[in-house]
């Protein structure tokens, strides 16, 4: 990696390598492309939504590895109770 | 005590595996351990080569097994070492004439007589491969800083967990440190980090390798070698040693050393 790169805040090949590694590395191990990851975060919605609503706006899901184990991770905001009822009764 | 049954494995061809099995089997027959090495590569074979015992072929590892021959007689000495043995591979056959119950029952014969069986796989995850690790105590993945080999290692690592062959120890096989410097190459740590193995050793880059293979003798014989110290220390670790990882960073010129040292750099 050249001065010139550094100062232009130009990413390392090491880096770069590393980043694309475990991208590539998380769909190896989980058998699961971005594609597939988005039929499943849409499942996901569909089925929760049947019991509370959520927020599908800033609803996280993604797959997280701890050592050689993969997880999938859902952060999904769930709208307050309160002013679901409030919005019903308006 | 009986033998450690070895397999050196790593999906992408290439990255070692035959050199870091001779150069192993080497290191531990020079430290006074017996050491059988079985090439499971049929079809492709090179341990013979790289250990320099090519002319002495006679029979080969299919003979053992279809019964042409007894399995002593087709152990090949090595020249320097008298307690080190080869079992090289057939030429002309391909390895589904060699079944994984082949190989354990093969092994089983060597597990009484020797303190170490090492066995060198082919590339791939095909049958070569599943024979090579069917009669494995412990397997140990080599791979190169490098993306594919690494995506490669992963894989393998991967099968190993399901088949209950694991934990797989990782070799990480020629790094360049001045590259690694640059971050240019994939550091010992990112590989780790990415594969999150056990390493069991990390040799670098070392022209030496070459010139030792063009003679037939593992540059683990070669003191002054730094890959051949690399490969002397995992077969230190191999017999339950702690040993500490090479210092990869001390080249550079004097003038380098002493910026590192004030901290410059």
């Amino acid at each position: 990696m050249s001065f010139f790169d550094r100062l232009f805040g130009r990413k390392s090949s090491a880096d770069s390598a590393k980043e694309r590694l475990q991208l590539v590395l998380i769909h190896d191990r989980t058998d699961l492309t971005p594609a597939e990851l988005d039929s499943l975060k849409d499942d996901l919605i569909a089925a929760i939504s049947r019991h509370v609503e959520i927020d599908t706006q800033s609803m996280q899901i993604g797959v997280e590895h701890d050592g050689r184990s993969q997880r999938l991770v859902a952060d999904i905001p769930i709208k307050s109770a309160q002013r679901r009822r409030a919005r019903k009764t308006k | 005590m009986p033998a450690q049954v070895i397999t050196v494995t790593s999906g992408k061809g290439g990255v070692g595996k035959t050199t870091a099995v001779a150069n192993l089997a080497v290191a531990l027959a020079s430290n006074g351990s017996k050491v059988v090495c079985i090439d499971g590569d049929i079809g492709l074979r090179n341990l013979d080569v790289i250990l320099g015992l090519e002319n002495r072929i006679v029979y080969d590892i299919v003979d053992v097994i279809e019964g042409r021959c007894r399995l002593k007689q087709a152990m090949i000495r090595d020249k320097k070492l008298p307690e080190l043995y080869l079992i090289p591979a057939a030429q002309t056959r391909d390895k589904n004439s060699v079944s994984p119950s082949d190989m354990n029952r093969l092994v089983k014969d060597l597990r009484n007589d020797y303190d170490f069986v090492l066995i060198d796989s082919p590339a791939g995850i095909e049958r070569g491969f599943r024979n090579a690790i069917a009669a494995a105590d412990r397997v140990l993945v080599i791979t190169n800083p490098e993306v594919s080999a690494v995506r490669d290692a992963d894989r393998v690592i991967g099968i190993l967990e399901a088949e209950d062959k694991g934990p797989a120890a990782l070799i990480i096989n020629r790094l360049n440190p001045a590259l690694v410097k640059k971050s240019d190459m994939l550091s010992a740590d990112d590989v780790l980090d990415l594969l999150a193995v056990e390493l069991i050793g990390i040799v670098p880059e070392d022209e030496n390798v070459i010139i030792s293979s063009n003679r037939g003798a593992p540059v683990a014989h070669d003191p002054k070698s730094k890959a051949g110290q690399a490969f002397r220390n995992i077969a230190r670790r191999l017999k339950g040693e702690k040993v500490p990882f090479l210092d990869l960073d001390s080249s550079g010129s004097l003038w380098e050393r002493l910026q590192r040292l004030a901290g410059r750099k």
